[in-house]
């Protein structure tokens, strides 16, 4: 499996002050906003039936991060969402295992020990998620706070003000700091909550500004918003991946979070995928689904496709 | 492209299309034999399988479903407008209903895929006759003056590219400013029509109003020279044209053409390259290329052709080629062996020319009439290529450096169908747009197509305008 190099050797001059920065970011090719949503749309008409159905199934719910991010969770909550993630359907134990479970700093430990053995990564949201709004060094240490618990991969919401400020080098100095904070021992997905950022062309932007800061994954959204991940929106992200790949060498992550809620949508995000970036993302090293109410709609997919009739909601765990 | 994702095979049922053993041609509202009896065979390109039968039309019935046509005219032109207009919705909501089943059938007749059938060809068609619909009681109103009188009967020649869109781009109208129809489809494509003609039956449409006649050249001929023809309307290729400009020179018919095209697909440097991308396949790559208004011609900035041309070579590789009737096919077959015939040799000529030939790995089925897309680069305006319309998924890419240069070269051809610019500067979306000597410029965009909007030509794309207000116009004494 490829591995990704932490930072981008040959774009490393675009971000010698903002005024390089801001001039690299605002020359990368617009976006047509009608053409995007056209390409998306077109894409979600494929046809996805039988062994393809089952192999994207069962690929779909090993890229999910199982999440819970509520005020009330509590170690009992976390521990359950820590066996579903191990073993997501108690009836049929060949159901893949999830990718991560997904929590609060204070929670990575309590998750840890729940998913131990199973192979399921611990993420933790830090950076003061889901607004982003506090200093620096508060930043750092949740971060430190979550990897020093054990988390394997930090998902860190951008400064979407400063962003929207045009203050493109601070965002950048920030997620390099995280980045190095994570150290060799945490993944670093970042959130540009996409929603807030609302232009087609900020989100390409911001894409390349994530992956130029050493980013290992780039995430739509927090789930937190009205908007967040749509089949547009993780198809830019998809190509922005594929051409900073193609300029690179380095290989980036994508991880459309929040409303991906039934099967068939998941399977139009992985026809994004497989036609977009390549099959080289078709793989839960590079591409995820922050969705935790999929995750359900999968397994009961799944197990209509083994049986040949539709269970219900009461044949698949509430956790 | 091998992928661990392989698509299973998803066909679109045949079943929901019955299609006969035999047809006959629709005269005054009957299905009759051809006078002489002669029949021919209608194949489905992608199988080479035998579909049905059809009755071939000559000159006895090109004259017979004249003169039912006139007759029908006396009644159809004095009705009140609103009244024609409840037939055209009827037949616009039958077609809505039978979408599928004209979706699947134009499919196997024609050979493109049921993606585009089934998502642009049925629902355009639809919308032509809702859209004509609306205008049947307000053509007081259109910009021709009070009253304005149709012509009398529309002899109408249609092609094989878009056997039921280009039906209803004619009758539509026709209808709808109240002259009567004789349309004569192409001959590797009758059976939409003649769907088409149980439809008008099924909508209670008078007799005589619609006549389809399947057939060959000489019908189509016979039916342009008929004396008692008021009307030409024909959509095809220049040459034929041309033969039925001189038919119909010095008679008092009036003459729409739309014919062949060398789109011009301009590329700046600052177009949104991926959508760019998307514009560039669907320019060329719709409808297996068999588009008059195709984007034949990449035009693209010198500054970005090595990327560009990366990205395109990418996304070509991802098309689906293969059975029109597989829902996730993207590229089905070429309509006719002759018009395989003619990709292949034009392509061969390109590289014969010097021109470098590319295709993405591709495997053509083992029957049927297949061309792999395939991009010719180093094309100059010298190139056969660059000037012949192929009508095939074929693409000439040509570079320029300055607009001013951009604009000489796309207008730098006999035709002037369509052409495209893509640049996130809209002062020279105007600006280019303005100076471009083609019938439909998009912007961003390609092959977008709406019932509001005229379709026509300049130089040797014919004249005339379909579609829209506009289109009005053709089927009216003005």
């Amino acid at each position: 499996m490829p591995t990704t190099a932490p930072t981008a050797h040959a774009l490393s001059d675009v971000t010698a002050s903002d005024s390089t920065l801001r001039r690299f970011l605002h020359g990368l090719p617009g976006v047509d906003a009608v053409g995007l949503e056209a390409r998306a749309a077109s894409l979600g008409t494929r046809s996805i039936k039988t062994t393809a159905k089952a192999y994207a199934i069962d690929l779909a719910i090993s890229m999910v991060d199982l999440t819970t991010l509520e005020g009330a969770d509590t170690p009992g909550k976390v521990r359950a969402l820590g066996a579903k993630a191990a073993h997501p359907d108690p009836t049929d134990r060949t159901a893949p295992t999830t990718a991560a479970v997904c929590v609060y700093p204070d929670m990575v430990a309590v998750a840890k020990e729940a998913v131990a053995g199973s192979g399921v990564k611990v993420a933790s949201v830090a950076t003061a998620f889901p607004a982003g709004r506090a200093a620096l060094d508060v930043k750092l240490a949740d971060v430190r706070d979550a990897v020093a618990a054990g988390a394997d991969e930090i998902d860190m919401v951008i400064d979407r003000g400063a962003f929207l400020a045009g203050k493109y080098l601070k965002v950048y100095d920030e997620i390099v700091a995280v980045k190095q904070a994570c150290g060799d021992r945490a993944r670093l997905k970042v959130i540009f909550e996409t929603g807030e950022l609302s232009t087609y062309d900020n989100i390409r932007r911001a894409s390349w500004l994530g992956m130029l800061a050493g980013a290992d994954f780039i995430k739509t959204s927090t789930g937190k918003v009205a908007v967040n991940a749509t089949p547009a929106n993780t198809l830019l992200m998809l190509e922005a991946v594929r051409d900073f790949r193609a300029q690179t060498g380095v290989q980036v992550g994508v991880k459309p979070a929040g409303g991906i809620r039934t099967s068939k949508d998941a399977v139009k995000f992985l026809v994004l995928v497989n036609e977009t970036a390549g099959a080289d993302w078709l793989d839960n090293h590079w591409f995820r689904f922050g969705a935790s109410s999929l995750l359900n709609d999968l397994l009961m997919q799944r197990q209509k496709l083994a049986t040949g009739r539709y269970s219900g909601p009461d044949y698949v765990t509430v956790d | 492209m091998a992928s661990v994702f392989e698509y299973a095979p998803a066909p679109e049922s045949r079943s929901v299309v019955d299609i006969a053993p035999s047809y006959g041609l629709f005269i005054d509202g009957e299905f009759a034999e051809a006078a002489d009896g002669k029949v021919f065979k209608t194949v489905s390109p992608s199988t080479e399988e035998v579909l049905s039968e059809v009755a071939q039309a000559g000159e006895a019935d090109v004259d017979r479903a004249v003169k039912a046509a006139r007759k029908a005219f006396e009644k159809w032109s004095a009705l009140p407008g609103s009244e024609r207009a409840k037939f055209l919705f009827r037949i616009a909501r039958i077609i809505q209903e039978r979408s599928r089943e004209l979706a699947v059938l134009e499919t196997l007749d024609n050979g493109k895929p049921i993606k585009e059938t089934r998502d642009a060809d049925l629902p355009l068609v639809a919308a032509h006759f809702f859209y004509y619909a609306g205008w049947a009681d307000k053509l007081d109103h259109a910009g021709f003056g009070a009253n304005p009188r149709p012509l009398g009967v529309a002899g109408q020649v249609i092609p094989w590219n878009f056997p039921l869109l280009m039906l209803a781009w004619k009758i539509a109208p026709a209808l709808a400013t109240g002259n009567t129809v004789v349309l004569k489809p192409a001959e590797t494509t009758p059976l939409s029509a003649l769907f088409f003609a149980d439809i008008c039956r099924q909508a209670g449409l008078p007799k005589g109003v619609v006549n389809i006649l399947p057939g060959y050249g000489d019908a189509g001929a016979a039916l342009v020279a008929h004396p008692d023809v008021n009307k030409v309307a024909f959509t095809g290729s220049t040459a034929v044209g041309k033969e039925i400009a001189r038919t119909v020179a010095g008679t008092r018919k009036k003459l729409t053409l739309e014919l062949g095209g060398k789109g011009a697909n301009i590329v700046f440097d600052d177009a949104p390259i991926d959508q760019a991308v998307e514009g560039i396949v669907t320019g060329i790559f719709f409808n297996q290329g068999q588009v008059c208004c195709a984007g034949s011609r990449l035009l693209v900035q010198e500054s970005i052709q090595d990327e560009l041309l990366d990205s395109l070579k990418r996304r070509l590789s991802t098309l689906r080629l293969g059975d029109p009737l597989d829902k996730n096919t993207d590229i089905g077959a070429i309509n006719s062996a002759e018009q395989l015939a003619r990709i292949t040799a034009l392509a061969e000529r390109g590289e014969a020319e010097g021109a470098e030939r590319w295709s993405p790995a591709c495997e053509l089925p083992g029957s049927g009439y297949w061309f792999a897309p395939t991009l010719f680069t180093n094309v100059t305006q010298a190139h056969t290529i660059a000037r012949d319309e192929i009508f095939g998924p074929v693409l000439s890419v040509l570079t320029f450096r300055t607009p001013d240069e951009a604009v000489a070269k796309a207008n730098n051809t006999q035709y002037g169908l369509s052409a495209g610019i893509w640049t996130e500067k809209g002062s020279r979306i105007l600006a280019v747009a303005n100076k471009l000597r083609a019938g439909v410029v998009w912007s961003n965009t390609f092959n977008k197509f709406d019932p509001t909007s005229p379709f026509g030509g300049y130089k040797e794309s014919g004249f005339g305008r379909e579609g829209g207000r506009h289109g009005l116009e053709a089927y009216l004494d003005v």
